[in-house]
C-alpha cells in the first residue's frame, strides 16, 4: 500500500488545470494513464531518471478510478489533497455555496477519532 | 540594530479576499463585519511603520512536497511570485508579486543555523496563501520586502510544538541582533481548530469552539507554559484534523515572549473556523 503514491496522484492532478478536467471526465482512464506515465516520474528530473517501483494496489486504483473520496480517507490519503481536488471536480455541480463540502462531510460521518493515519 | 516594530499573529482565511471584494447578491452577509475587523487589525500594523515584514506561514503542498520536505525553511530571494492556480480556482485569490529582503534572509539563515535550527532555504520560492492572506489583510499595497519562513504543520512527521515556540524565540532574537536600522514586523499565520477533508469540516463554527476559546486566551495572555502543557502532536488531532496549524500561533507566541499579553486582540466567529487577530508592540508606545 502506498499512501505516498495516492498523495502524489492527488497532488500532481490538482496542480494541473488540464489534468483536473481530464480526471473529472474520465477518472478511470486518467488513473490508468497516470500510473503508467507519471507514477514513477521523479519530480524535477528529466524522464530518463524515473523511479522504478511505484504502483497502486487494486484498492487504491479503484478508489481513484471511482472518485471515491470516502475510501481515500479510509486509506489515509492526505485529506487536504483529497478535499481540494474534489472541490475542483464537483463543487460546480451544486447550486448552493458549500453544499458539496457539507455533503462530503456527511459522507465521512462514519469516521471518528482517531482518523486513519496519514503519515507517509 | 533593527527594531521589532510589531509582532502579529493571525488566522489566514483564504475566503477573505473573495468575501471582501464581492458585491450585490454575491456578497456574504458577514462580509461587512469581517472587513471592519480586518481594517482595524490592519491599522495595528500601519501605525508600527514597518520597513520589512518577516512572514511565517506554511506551504500547502504547493512547492514543498513529500519527496523533499523541509521542516523549517527560509526564503532567500530578491522577489517572490505568489499564489497558485488551485488557489485562484478555489478561493479567487489574485496572482501577486512581492519583493524580498535577501540580507535579512541571509542573516536569519546563518544565525539560525548557528543557533541550532538546521534551516532549509529556497532561492526560488513561489509563496501561497498562508503568506499572501496576511499581505492582503494587513498590507494590501504589498509594497514592503518580505522574508518568508515556512513551517511544516502539514505532512507528518512534524516537529514538536516546543520547537515552534523555540524557533519563534530565536527569530525574535535574530531580528533584534540584525545590524540594520529597519523597523521589522514579524507576522505569522496559523489556525485555531480546523477540519479539512474530514467529517467535521465546514460546520457553522469551527469544529471545537472550546479549544478556540482556550487558544485565544493562551495567545492573548502569552501563556506559553499552559499551551505547551496541553498541546501535543497527538492532542491537536482532537480539535480538528488541520489544527496542527495552531503550532504557527505557538511560534508567534515565542516571538512575542513568555507571559507578554497582546496589545490588540480580536476574533470573529465564522462558519468553518474562527478568525483571530493579535498584535504586540515589543517596544511599547515607541513603536506606535
Amino acid at each position: 500500500m502506498s499512501k505516498y503514491l495516492l498523495d502524489k496522484f492527488l497532488y500532481t492532478v490538482d496542480r494541473d488545470p488540464e489534468l483536473v478536467e481530464r480526471y473529472r471526465s474520465d477518472p478511470r482512464g486518467t488513473v490508468e494513464w497516470w500510473e503508467v506515465e507519471r507514477a514513477n516520474s521523479l519530480l524535477n528530473c528529466y524522464s530518463g531518471e524515473r523511479s522504478t517501483w511505484l504502483k497502486f494496489d487494486d484498492t487504491e486504483r479503484e478508489a481513484l478510478a471511482t472518485h471515491d473520496y470516502v475510501k481515500l480517507f479510509e486509506l489515509g490519503a492526505h485529506p487536504f489533497l483529497t478535499l481540494t481536488l474534489c472541490i475542483a471536480l464537483f463543487e460546480r455541480d451544486y447550486d448552493e455555496p458549500l453544499a458539496f463540502q457539507r455533503e462530503y462531510a456527511a459522507r465521512l460521518s462514519g469516521f471518528s477519532l482517531p482518523y486513519p493515519d496519514i503519515a507517509t | 540594530m533593527a527594531t521589532v516594530a510589531a509582532v502579529i499573529a493571525s488566522t489566514h482565511h483564504p475566503f477573505y479576499y473573495r468575501a471582501s471584494t464581492s458585491t450585490g447578491d454575491a456578497r456574504p452577509p458577514f462580509a461587512d463585519e469581517w472587513v471592519a475587523k480586518i481594517e482595524a487589525f490592519r491599522e495595528t500594523l500601519t501605525r508600527a511603520r514597518p520597513d520589512v515584514l518577516v512572514m511565517v506561514g506554511s506551504d500547502h503542498f504547493h512547492q514543498l512536497w513529500l519527496d523533499n520536505m523541509p521542516q523549517f525553511l527560509v526564503g532567500k530571494a530578491p522577489f517572490y511570485d505568489a499564489n497558485w492556480y488551485n488557489e485562484e480556482r478555489e478561493f479567487g485569490l489574485p496572482r501577486m508579486f512581492l519583493p524580498g529582503h535577501e540580507d535579512l534572509s541571509a542573516h536569519l539563515l546563518r544565525k539560525g543555523i548557528d543557533a541550532g535550527f538546521d534551516l532549509a532555504f529556497s532561492n526560488e520560492l513561489r509563496i501561497d496563501h498562508s503568506v499572501t492572506c496576511p499581505i492582503i489583510t494587513l498590507r494590501p499595497q504589498a509594497d514592503l520586502p518580505i522574508v518568508p519562513i515556512y513551517t511544516n504543520i502539514f505532512a507528518p512527521p512534524l516537529p514538536q510544538p516546543r520547537r515552534f515556540v523555540e524557533l519563534g524565540r530565536t527569530i525574535r532574537e535574530l531580528v533584534e541582533s540584525w545590524p540594520g536600522n529597519e523597523r521589522v514586523a514579524i507576522i505569522g499565520t496559523g489556525h485555531l481548530s480546523l477540519e479539512l477533508g474530514g467529517p467535521r469540516q465546514f460546520g457553522p463554527h469551527g469544529p471545537d469552539p472550546e479549544f478556540d476559546r482556550k487558544a485565544v486566551e493562551w495567545i492573548a495572555s502569552g501563556d506559553i507554559k499552559s499551551t505547551l502543557d496541553e498541546v501535543t502532536l497527538d492532542s491537536l488531532w482532537e480539535p480538528g484534523n488541520a489544527t496542527h496549524g495552531f503550532m504557527d500561533f505557538m511560534l508567534m507566541m515565542g516571538v512575542a515572549g513568555d507571559g507578554v499579553p497582546a496589545d490588540y486582540v480580536d476574533s470573529l466567529d465564522l462558519f468553518h473556523t474562527m478568525e483571530a487577530y493579535f498584535t504586540w508592540y515589543p517596544n511599547g508606545m515607541d513603536a506606535r
